[in-house]
């Protein structure tokens, strides 16, 4: 059987990791990134940051017992920023149960577009509806998100917001076409006309 | 109405309008190193799938490479097992590579300009953020993805949606003993680490203008810092003067025809933009960063500043950074002091980095204060080799500083150079994240290499202006 790569409804409990401009170091730390595959990686996420919470007697919300199983990641504002590293997603995809979308109030971009290319969904919420979810989920963790791509909507117990998402990117989650490279693939006579009208590649003369 | 490099760039490459309505970019330059390729190369051939431009494509090893042996395997397994993948895959693929073992290897954004490789009106894509550093030749140049770098190899194309534009002028003069890395670091602190989200860019005014191309790329290489999502500046005699006689620049006899492709890619002077922004280089001081973002940042006379500086939503980070750092609000950041010295990385790793730093150095006649390591790191073999070549190898060493192979080194932890414990390094490198240096509770102050080498021989954080009698 072939995996449903559609993203039509994501529901799940969710694990918020407060804070704005979450970089890809802290993700998961580049000393785990010494590897040629991406397998292992969700044992490591966040890593640095659980320990340091730990050694200060707290507890990181990815160490909380009552978060795991979480599917539905919440964040605040630049959540990925900084390294281009995939191995940020990869490793939330592979944490606990998998992380299958992220809401947060703003991505940075190259985080953004690894994640599309995994099928990861990055929902972007305003401000007041990322603070309302997380206050939400820290109050009962066991609350069900629901993301409906459908109708762009999120509920969650009598929560409910809309969000908004480029049509077309909404579409390839809906179709579950998400993978760049067949859709790039398609174009091989028009990717040999580019380069042919491309001066650099052709001697300056074009 | 004119149009912006970044426009007429991005139309000359689009290939089509992809149905999820971004617009698939043909990258007229692949760059691959060993950390973001390997899984890339792996699902090329689960997919059955050939690099399409093996011609268009070029790799080093960087990340992973120690500085101070050169010997193989790697004393490193993973690190071995990487670099394995990597000769294995670019020999299977027909990619050119820059070898460590062959003496030829650089950090992929020193390499690729040095070659010539990297040149104005075309696109660039690594799988490394700091691939921003090529728009200094007016190119755009994007950092990517895993599956991404997969897609390039597969297609040379990536979809991409449209960016806003953004001018950045800085006008005037710098101030003796400001360099290109206080200005990255004071447009980062003033546009915000988020404020470039949604944009590309571009650089110009008097200082731009007269910057050499070294300090133009340490410019637009920390434009991923302030979010954005490339840098560029608009090429000039400046560029085509670096540019001609590199190994992979155009032939004397296609130069005039090339000159003329690249002045048509040049910004119209009524190009128009998103958003203009401009600052006055007079206001802009040596730069440390005290916090854990490259946007917590201060002059050098300053202090690190106290909550209400920050806007109400910007308070959380700003106490994590306290608490991160044990740094308190008013405390004075010059003083503070230093346990390494590491000037080296894709900022600030060029040869007239070193040269500036060994003619400081030189002129004050001091050595590393005895409680510092400080390491000196060419960003590639040709620099390390132009710095022997002066003799400054020598300088350095008997100044007190380590002089090491080219790598990565110091900046990101992925090689044996890494900080230890709670030390606080004085680097030139991009990025103070939490942890970024290789301990997980190591403190960075990001700071110009000219700082870096002051706070050495100081042992503390110190104005190098004073220091080193810069007027």
């Amino acid at each position: 059987m072939t995996e449903d790569t559609r993203r039509i409804v994501i529901e799940g409990t969710a694990v918020p990791v407060r804070g704005d401009d979450i970089d890809t170091d802290r993700i998961v730390p580049a000393r785990y990134l010494r590897t040629v595959t991406f397998s292992g990686l969700g044992q490591h996420a966040f890593e640095d940051d659980r320990a340091e919470l730990t050694r200060a007697g707290q507890k990181h919300p990815f160490d909380d017992p009552a978060y795991a199983g979480a599917q539905v990641l919440l964040a605040n504002k630049n959540f990925g920023c900084g390294s281009s590293r995939e191995h940020a997603p990869q490793a939330l995809m592979r944490w606990g149960a998998g992380i299958s979308a992220v809401i947060a109030e703003s991505f940075a971009e190259i985080f953004n577009a690894n994640c599309f290319s995994i099928g990861i969904p990055c929902v972007k919420v305003d401000e007041a509806t990322g603070r309302a979810l997380m206050a939400a989920v820290e109050a009962d963790p066991t609350l069900t998100v629901r993301i409906n791509f459908e109708r762009s909507t999120i509920d969650a117990g009598t929560l409910h917001f809309g969000f908004e998402m480029a049509a077309g990117i909404r579409q390839r989650f809906l179709e579950g076409s998400w993978d760049s490279a067949t859709e790039l693939l398609a174009n091989r006579p028009a990717i040999d006309v580019a380069a042919k009208n491309l001066p650099y590649l052709n001697g300056f003369q074009a | 109405m004119g149009k912006s490099l970044y426009e007429k760039v991005f139309e000359r490459h689009a290939v089509a309008l992809l149905p999820s309505g971004q617009h698939q970019l043909f990258m007229g330059l692949h760059l691959l190193h060993e950390v973001t390729s390997p899984q890339a190369f792996s699902s090329l051939d689960e997919r059955g799938l050939k690099v399409a431009y093996p011609e268009r494509t070029f790799a080093t090893a960087d990340h992973i490479i120690p500085t101070h042996t050169k010997l193989r395997p790697l004393q490193d397994s993973l690190a071995e097992e990487m670099l394995g993948a990597l000769e294995a895959n670019v020999s299977k693929h027909g990619i050119r590579f820059f070898s460590p073992s062959r003496q030829e290897q650089g950090i992929v954004h020193v390499l690729g300009p040095e070659l010539g490789l990297t040149q104005p009106g075309m696109t660039i894509c690594c799988g490394d953020s700091h691939t921003s550093t090529h728009g200094a030749f007016g190119s755009l140049a994007f950092g990517i993805g895993t599956s991404q770098v997969r897609d390039v190899l597969a297609t040379q194309t990536l979809a991409m949606g449209k960016l806003k534009v953004r001018r950045i002028e800085v006008n005037g003069a710098l101030r003796p003993g400001v360099y290109a890395k206080d200005v990255a670091l004071y447009l980062i602190n003033k546009l915000g680490v988020k404020g470039g989200v949604g944009f590309v860019y571009e650089y110009a005014g008097d200082v731009i203008e007269r910057f050499t191309m070294d300090e133009r790329m340490t410019l637009c290489n920390m434009s991923i810092e302030g979010g954005a999502r490339a840098g560029y500046i608009n090429p000039d005699e400046t560029t085509y003067e670096f540019l001609k006689g590199r190994r992979f620049a155009p032939s004397a006899e296609n130069w005039e025809r090339a000159v003329a492709y690249w002045n048509s890619v040049r910004s119209d002077a009524d190009a128009k933009y998103d958003e203009v922004v401009r600052f006055d280089a007079k206001d802009i001081e040596p730069m440390v960063t005290w916090g854990i973002t490259p946007g917590q940042s201060v002059g050098v006379s300053g202090q690190v500043p106290g909550l209400d500086a920050f806007p109400v939503n910007e308070r959380e980070t700003a106490e994590e950074a306290y608490r991160y750092m044990s740094f308190e609000a008013g405390q004075p950041i010059a003083g503070t002091p230093v346990n390494v010295a590491f000037i080296g990385s894709c900022t600030n790793g060029r040869l007239s980095d070193f040269e500036e730093v060994a003619r400081l150095v030189q002129k004050s006649g001091r050595k590393v204060a005895p409680n510092v390591r400080a390491l000196i790191v060419p960003g590639s073999q040709d620099v390390r080799k132009a710095l022997i070549d002066r003799g400054y190898d020598k300088l350095f060493t008997d100044a007190g500083f380590e002089f090491r192979e080219p790598g990565c080194s110091m900046c990101l932890a992925m090689n044996p150079d890494k900080l230890e414990g709670r030390q606080i390094c004085a680097s030139s490198s991009n990025r103070n994240f939490k942890g970024r240096q290789g301990s997980p509770s190591g403190r960075t102050l990001l700071m110009s290499p000219a700082m870096v080498a002051a706070a050495a021989l100081a042992g503390s954080v110190t104005d190098a202006r004073q220091l080193f009698e810069i007027q």
